[in-house]
């Protein structure tokens, strides 16, 4: 236990670096995700090709493949980021954006059909229609299935730990290799900060979803 | 005395072959087994054992450019193996009658142990959790941290010049301890493993990677237009070699061979056709007979 103790400023410098990298993909992943569910659904069919093809190739792709691409391909052909962290958020905002297009996806066609006929009828633009009649109630359908999204994104960030991010799980590995004798309490306590970033997310989603939810 | 003259008869036997194995191409760093027969040693002891065998298991690195890596021909080539076939020759053993088995850092103490090698030559580090477990003859070699930066850089020549560069070495290793310790300016930067630091190093994402010479004498040889080696060796990492615990006798003549060859250019000979390739030839180390 001395291991961690001892520690805690180590663990306070990984968790917050999980959290920064938490809450920076998270927002970026979001905007990306819901310009791409707009072009999903959009009526211009490049657009909605583009969409199809960028969410099957991306969510299809092993997360470790995209950082890999990242962090060592892209510099060959000249696309460079001002830090390894950079690198590490483009990867994993481009790689949770496919997932967040898909679950805002499926709540813009749970919003019936009508909503959107009557907004064009009443002459609202494509554009008016999705943000001002679609999105909104398509978003509160989703809140669940996207707190989804954002834990899995949490956990997802260790593998940052591997591409020279110092993160949660880089300490952890940096703790293990120096004390030998405490491995697993060492791991305990990073599993315990990764649990102090996930489960109130989930009790804010839950209560997200109570205030936001309306009668159909 | 019938054996007696039966091994010597083997060892002369095995000896005239190795030498008409050698024939003339001799550019290769082939050792010639000494003329000496088990009763030499004093009986009961490794030594005695060995050399009335005719043959030795030698645990070394299969994946250490320049001191233990295995080509396509099968057998390991670099420092240690030139190491380990000076000490079998002293043994009267030829080249044929070394078996070399791959130690990896994780299993060479079990594996001397158990005794499943007589002795481990892999750029292994004395050190006093080490000692424990198992005895050190040595050191033969003294490695040390090193800075590796790109071929053209001009501004780094020493740890010190370190400060404000972005430098790459793997999260958790000693060396990445040490530069916290001893170099708290240098920006590092953690990959899991040293070959991941080579692209990054290359594209100019970082300005150095810095670890254990001889791994880094390695990814010189491997790539030599496009890094190089800068400054001075700046920690000591004295390589031994492994043996079972408590055999004094062996330890000692291992040390006595070690000596030797210092003496009698064996040594340097063994250096300079394998790791001298990249890296300077050292003074040999003192042997340290703890």
């Amino acid at each position: 236990m001395d291991a961690i103790f001892s520690n805690l400023d180590l663990y306070w410098q990984g968790f917050r670096m999980t959290l920064w990298l938490t809450l920076a993909s998270a927002a970026t992943a979001l905007v990306l995700g819901t310009i791409l569910a707009a072009f999903r659904v959009s009526p211009v069919a490049s657009l909605r090709w583009f969409g199809t093809v960028y969410v099957e190739l991306v969510r299809n792709t092993p997360l470790t493949i995209v950082f890999f691409f990242f962090i060592f391909v892209a510099p060959q052909v000249g696309i460079r980021t001002p830090s390894f962290f950079v690198s590490a958020w483009v990867a994993l905002s481009i790689y949770t954006a496919a997932f967040v297009c898909e679950a805002v996806r499926s709540g813009i066609n749970s919003v019936g059909v009508g909503q959107a006929e009557a907004a064009r009828a009443i002459g609202l633009t494509f554009t008016q229609t999705l943000q001002l009649i679609v999105l909104p109630q398509a978003f509160r359908t989703v809140v669940p299935p996207l707190i989804n999204i954002f834990i899995a994104l949490t956990k997802n960030t260790s593998v940052a730990g591997g591409f020279a991010v110092t993160e949660l799980f880089a300490i952890g590995r940096r703790l293990a290799n120096s004390n030998p004798a405490d491995v697993i309490p060492v791991l305990i306590g990073i599993g315990v900060c990764y649990l102090i970033l996930t489960i109130p997310s989930g009790i804010l989603a839950s209560w997200v979803e109570r205030k936001v939810v309306f009668a159909r | 005395m019938r054996t007696k003259r039966f091994i010597f008869a083997a060892v002369a036997a095995s000896t005239a072959l190795a030498l008409a194995a050698c024939g003339d191409d001799d550019d290769d760093t082939t050792t010639e087994p000494e003329d000496v027969e088990a009763g030499d040693f004093e009986e009961g002891t490794t030594m005695a054992e060995l050399a009335d065998a005719g043959s030795i298991t030698i645990g070394t690195k299969f994946d250490q450019p320049l001191f233990g890596l295995r080509g396509p021909s099968g057998d390991p080539e670099g420092f240690d193996v030139e190491i380990g076939k000076i000490i079998a020759s002293k043994l009267g053993i030829d080249e044929d009658g070394i078996e070399w088995v791959e130690t990896q850092s994780a299993n060479r103490e079990p594996y001397i142990e158990d005794g499943r090698v007589d002795i481990v030559v892999a750029t292994y580090t004395i050190n006093d959790e080490r000692k424990e477990v198992v005895d050190f003859a040595g050191p033969y070699y003294e490695a040390g941290q090193m800075i590796m930066v790109r071929a053209d850089e001009e501004e780094i020549e020493s740890p010190d010049d370190l400060a404000g560069k972005s430098v790459c070495t793997v999260e958790g290793s000693t060396p990445a301890q040490n530069m916290r310790d001893n170099y708290p300016d240098a920006n590092l930067e953690l990959f899991g493993a040293y070959s991941d630091c080579l692209e990054p190093l290359r594209q100019g994402q970082v300005d150095a990677l810095t670890t254990d010479n001889v791994i880094l004498a390695g990814y010189v040889s491997e790539s030599p237009d496009d890094f190089k080696l800068v400054g001075e060796q700046f920690t000591e990492e004295p390589y031994g070699i492994g043996l079972a615990k408590g055999d004094d006798e062996f330890r000692d003549f291992i040390n006595d061979v070690l000596e030797e060859s210092y003496d009698d250019g064996s040594w340097v000979e063994a250096w300079e056709s394998t790791a001298g390739e990249v890296l300077e030839t050292p003074e040999p180390p003192e042997v340290d007979r703890y």
